[in-house]
Order: structure tokens, then sequence, then C-alpha cells
């Protein structure tokens, strides 16, 4: 016993909160990445995780492609629409205020889940979870689906992939000092509209691949983007606006803490991460990691 | 930042609800009504009322020939989001307006608020889709009448069932809000009342979960015969799915889902739904009546049968139309003189047979406990429900005065 409650209880509590933040921790990173560079606050963050999901369901039902190939196919078909989008739209708008980004990408939600819950209906549809990874494993202090345990593997590769690619290779390198200083970039003849508009591609492709890995575990549906999305921002927020590995810790570390909530105090689950950036920005304004 | 985000989305959030807020058409001379749905037509609700409930509604129209009679009827439609003060709203503005009718309401919070909007603005209300029993007790009025369901039903019939059948420890996980925690409160006081114990409960945030994951491990890790699941709608669709992703059937815990609707049982399939026990007062595959009403009302909703609130808002609306036929257009302007007259008389329709309404503004009907096929007994579509057990009508709902309503005298 621990703190009055079983310990295998506890120990499930802590996977599940593990779970839970591996999504926390891809969405929160793409739009750290899109924050830190173009300096737009991406609402339609949760849609493109939306639209993620049901371009999987599309691909297997449409065109008979299953899960693994989708893991692929979905983040590129929804980065090539990013990459419009940015071009097309989002590009228009580096000059103005921060707030007219907010409330444009807030509107391109608002019509992606729109159309979709036209199509869809509310209630969505279901994704099996692949052959491969169904079943259950015993721990012992709990059941454990294989799923599960496949999305944190992934999420901890696709999490160090990204941070390893901004942080310490040339194109990230390309990528930070474009953010710092556009025009000197430019001089050395680099395309840095191209390489901006390809940098909200990658980030919600991020956020599309992390949709194609719920998509087995909850329902495809038009709010599922929605429900995550205000977790996410406070993860933003709590990290660190624009700081990459701080996204990842905390959308980790709030997973964690939201699972023992669930244990020690249910009502309470929906509001411990708003509670958590309160405090933070009393102690950090710039949250946890962020460059004061 | 100079402006919030919670400042924006709310500013958002209530310009959109403005921009969709129905309107009223100007009220035509001669016979004419409005009859307003209001519903969740896109939150966790929405499969088991929403579009299918307006369809209910048009089809008692065209069922009872209103057009032929001379009525000139139009049907309005709100979502209210699951928010009792958008619902409420939505009910101001339309008694406001000439709306003679509100109907559907899934939602007890929402379900409520709307009960106290009847009573003040005197405009007749049936509720055919939230459970809890208060609208008949503490929360009844002339105004009101609540269709098809309730708690107290749900609590006795199949949290009875699970008892007797030797599930005496249970674990509840709840819906956060009026309805949940009413529909566990009596369900513990029929497993206590058997014997039994509750050994725990958690509280989840409605609407906003969608992942049941821990509270399945906590009550798994509880070791209660029985998982009591408090909830409704896709709420339920989840927990039941998530409940199987972790094993818990497996290991032998009981599921009982105190509010199934056959759409639920749709949407979770044959594989995962076969066995479970629910209840409910309406099931299109009953008899041939049952079965006449679906035919005709599925070419407005082909992909979605109808579940026992969707149909209580067919026989609802039915028996108001002849309620407004005997007393005339004019007097049915007051609620509570619709209401009456509703009272009165016994209802009689394809998808509940003959029934009545208590005083109290309870619709006494039979209730029936079924039991989930299994995908190989299954042989038409929707074809879903075996009869396990019926419920007279005097039996399936609280007795009169024990809920504390006022229109009822000691």
């Amino acid at each position: 016993m621990i703190l009055g409650k079983p310990a295998p209880l506890l120990f499930g509590q802590l996977l599940l909160g593990i779970i839970n933040g591996s999504f926390y921790a891809m969405l929160s990173m793409g739009l750290a990445i899109i924050f830190g560079l173009l300096r737009i606050i991406n609402f339609a963050h949760g849609a493109m995780f939306m639209i993620g999901a049901f371009v999987t369901w599309g691909l297997l039902n449409y065109a008979d492609i299953g899960f693994w190939w989708a893991l692929i196919l979905s983040p590129l078909i929804v980065g090539v629409a990013g990459y419009v989008l940015e071009r097309v739209m989002i590009s228009r708008i580096y000059n103005l205020d921060i707030l007219y980004g907010l409330l444009l990408t807030f509107g391109m939600a608002q019509v992606m889940g729109g159309v979709m819950t036209n199509y869809f209906g509310s209630s969505g549809v279901s994704y099996d979870t692949p052959d491969l990874l169904s079943g259950v494993l015993d721990l012992g202090f709990m059941y454990m689906p294989v799923y599960r345990g496949f999305v944190v593997f992934a999420a901890v590769i696709i999490c160090f992939g990204t941070w390893f690619a901004i942080e310490k290779t040339r194109l990230g390198a390309l990528l930070r000092a474009a953010t710092e200083n556009p025009s000197l970039v430019q001089s050395f003849g680099v395309n840095v509209p191209r390489l901006i508009a390809l940098t909200f591609a990658g980030g919600v492709g991020l956020a599309a691949l992390a949709g194609v890995l719920a998509a087995p575990l909850y329902s495809v549906n038009p709010g599922m983007g929605d429900d995550l999305i205000n977790t996410v921002f406070a993860v933003v927020v709590i990290g660190g606006m624009g700081s990459i590995g701080g996204a990842i810790l905390t959308g980790f570390g709030l997973g964690i803490i939201e699972g023992f909530t669930d244990v020690f105090y249910p009502p309470g689950s929906a509001v411990v991460v708003f509670v958590v950036m309160a405090v933070v920005l009393l102690a950090r304004p710039s949250g946890l990691f962020g460059k004061a | 930042m100079k402006v919030s985000r919670r400042k924006i989305l709310g500013t958002a959030a209530v310009t959109g609800a403005a921009a969709t807020l129905p309107r009223v058409p100007a009220r035509a001379a001669g016979k004419s009504l409005t009859i307003g749905v209001c519903s969740d037509f896109s939150g966790p609700y929405s499969e088991t009322g929403g579009k299918t409930s307006v369809a209910c509604v048009q089809q008692a129209l065209e069922d009872w020939g209103a057009a032929a009679k001379g009525y000139d009827v139009t049907v309005l439609q709100g979502d209210h989001q699951n928010k009792p003060d958008v619902g409420a709203g939505i009910a101001r503005q339309w008694f406001d307006s000439g709306v003679d009718l509100l109907i559907d309401v899934p939602n007890s919070a929402v379900g409520l608020a709307i009960a106290g909007v009847a009573k003040e603005k005197d405009k007749a209300y049936i509720n055919s889709n939230a459970a809890s029993s208060k609208l008949t007790g503490a929360a009844c009025n002339a105004q009101t009448i609540h269709w098809t369901y309730d708690t107290y039903m749900l609590a006795h019939s199949t949290g009875g069932a699970m008892v007797a059948a030797g599930g005496k420890s249970w674990f509840f996980i709840t819906a956060n809000y009026a309805f949940g925690q009413l529909l566990r409160d009596q369900t513990t006081a029929v497993v206590k009342a058997a014997g039994g114990t509750v050994v725990g409960d958690v509280d989840y945030p409605f609407p906003q979960t969608t992942d049941f994951s821990s509270f399945l491990v906590q009550a798994q890790s509880s070791g209660a015969q029985v998982l009591g699941l408090a909830n409704a709608g896709k709420d339920t669709v989840n927990s039941i799915k998530q409940a199987h992703q972790f094993g818990i059937t497996q290991s032998g815990m009981k599921i009982a889902g105190l509010l199934i609707f056959i759409s639920d049982v749709h949407g979770m399939g044959l594989d995962i739904a076969q066995g479970l026990i629910l209840t409910e007062s309406f099931y299109w595959n009953m008899n041939d009546n049952t079965r006449a009403f679906t035919k005709r009302l599925l070419p407005k909703t082909p992909n979605n049968y109808p579940a026992m609130g969707q149909a209580g808002c067919y026989s609802g609306t039915l028996h108001f139309l002849k309620a407004v036929d005997v007393i005339g257009v004019p007097a049915a302007s007051s609620g509570a003189a619709v209401v009456a007259q509703m009272k009165k008389m016994p209802t009689e329709d394809d998808a509940f047979g003959k029934c009545y309404i208590r005083e109290d503004g309870r619709f006494m009907c039979p209730s029936f406990l079924f039991r989930v096929k299994k995908p190989g007994e299954s042989s038409i579509p929707w074809d879903y429900y075996d009869l396990l057990h019926t419920t007279p009508a005097d039996q399936t709902f609280a007795p009169l005065a024990t809920e504390g309503c006022p229109l009822v005298k000691a």
C-alpha cells in the first residue's frame, strides 16, 4: 500500500499516464515547433490530429491500405495539405499581430470539424487494432493491451527523432537560424519561405502521425482533437512556448500527473493540468523550459 | 498576448450558439402548431436523440394525418450542446415566440433546467430522453410529462437482475452530473436492499472524458463482481470497448450497463456487446406493431434504428396532437391545459401499445429486460435482443407519492 492505495493500482496508473502523456508529447512537440519557428499559435493542430485519424480510416476503407502503411502515408498526406495551407493562407499573416494567426487557425479547425461532422456524424467511425498488436499482456499488476505499449514505444522514438533532427542536425540548425534572422539566412541562398512552409508541414504531419496512433485507441470522430487540444496547449505553455524538449518532457509528466489524479480525486482529472499551468505561470512566467 | 484564449473561445461559442439559435416562423392563421425538438445533435447523446428524434416527431405528424386534418405543424430543432444554460435559452426563446410543445431533451441536467422554463412560461414539455426520476419527483410540474424511461426503472430492472444473478459486490463508474449520480445512488439502494455491497466508485468528468482506462483499471483492482456503468451514449460504448481491451470481462467481472440503447449496441458490434443485460421500454423488433412503425420510419433515418427515447418522441407527439385536437389550438397554448388533457386520455400507438400518464406526469408503460444476442444468433440487420423479462407498468416506476412531487396530494 502506498498512500492508502494498493501499489499495483498505482503502477497501473503510472503506465496509463505515460500512454496518455505520449499523445500530449507528440502533439505539443508539433505545436512547439510551429510556434518556435513561425510564431503561429496553431489552433488547427487538434483538427490535423483528427484528420490524420480519418485519413487512416479512409485508407483502410477506400483503398484497403492498412495501419503500417498509414503510419507513413497519413502524415505525408496531411503534411502536403499543411504545406498548401501555409502557402495559401497562413503565410499572408506573418506581418500581422499574433492574434490573427490564432483566429485564422481556429477558423480552419472549425471548418474541418464541421465538414467531418457533416460526412461522418459526431460519433464517428471505429478503427480496429492491427492484428499484430491486438491482445493483452498480463503484467502481474494489470492487464496491458499490447497496442498501448506499442504507442508508448512509438512515441518515444518519434519524440527523440524529432528533437534530434532539430537540435543536432544541419537542417535543424538552418531552421533555428532562419527563425532567429530570416534575412541573413536568405542571403546565404536558402529559400526561407519554403523552409518555413516545410516546417509547418512537418509540424502538422506529426499531429497526423499521432492521429494514426490514436485511431485504434479512441473512436475516430470529429471532436477527438478538441478533446485533446486544450490540454496540449497547457502542456506547451507549461513547458515553455517554443521549447521542444520542454514540450516532450512536460507532455509525459502531465500524463502521469493526470493518471494519479484519476486515482486520488477522479473529478479533478480534467482540471489538474490547468492547476499545474497556473502554478507554473505564477512561479516561472516563461514556462519550465522557456527562455525568459 | 492581450486577449486570452478562454475569452476568444467563449466569444466564439456564444456567437456560434446565437447564430444557430433556431428562429420561429410567424404564426399562420387557423390550426397551426409548432413543435421544437431540443436535443443533442453533435455530442455523446446525438445517436440516441438528435436527428432520429426529429424523424420520429415527423413520423407522428404523418401517421396522425396532421395535414389531412387541417393542421399546419412546423417542427424546429435546437442543439443544447449538453449545456443547461444553452438548453434553457433555447426553451425560453422558443416558448416566447409561440412554440407549443418542446420535446426530447437527452441529458438530465438540461432536461431539469427546461422543466423550470416550461413551468414559468406555461408550455407543454415532454421529456423523452433524460433519465432523472426527479422530473416526476421534486422537480415535477403541471406542464411536464416524462416519457419512456427513468433512473428508477433502470436501477431496478437492470440492477435488480444483476444482483439476482449473484452479482453482490459492485464498483461504479459514474458520469459526474445529475443523471449519473442519481442512477448510481438508486442502483446502490437496489444492491444494498438485496444484501449486496458497493466496494468503490469513480466519478469522471462529463462530457469530456473519452479514455476510461484508468477507471477501468481501478475497477479491476477492486475485485468487485459487477462493474456498474452509470453513464450513457458514447461514454458507455467507450467504457465497454475499453473494458474488453483491458481484459475485464475475460477476468470474470460482469458489466452492468445501466443505460444502454440499441444504437449503442450497434456502435459496439455484437462481438463486444454480446451477453450484455439491459433495459429498454421499446424494441423495434418486439411485435408486428413496432416493426410496422419502424418500417415507416426507416426511410427518414436509414442508418439508425429508433431507440426507446426516440420512439418516445413519436409516441409523445402523437398523444399531444390527439389532446390538442380535443381542446382546440387556442386552449393548447396553455401547457397546463394540454398536459391535463393528455393525462385524462389513455395513450395508444404502435411503438408502446396501450399506456397511460400518471398525475405526477409519469408516462406509465412496461419495461423489458433484454440480453444482447451472440453474433451468430442475429439474422437480420439490428436484430440484437432476446427478451428475458417484462415488468408491468405499475412496477416499472417508483410508486406514486414516494418521490415528493408537489402535484400529488397526500
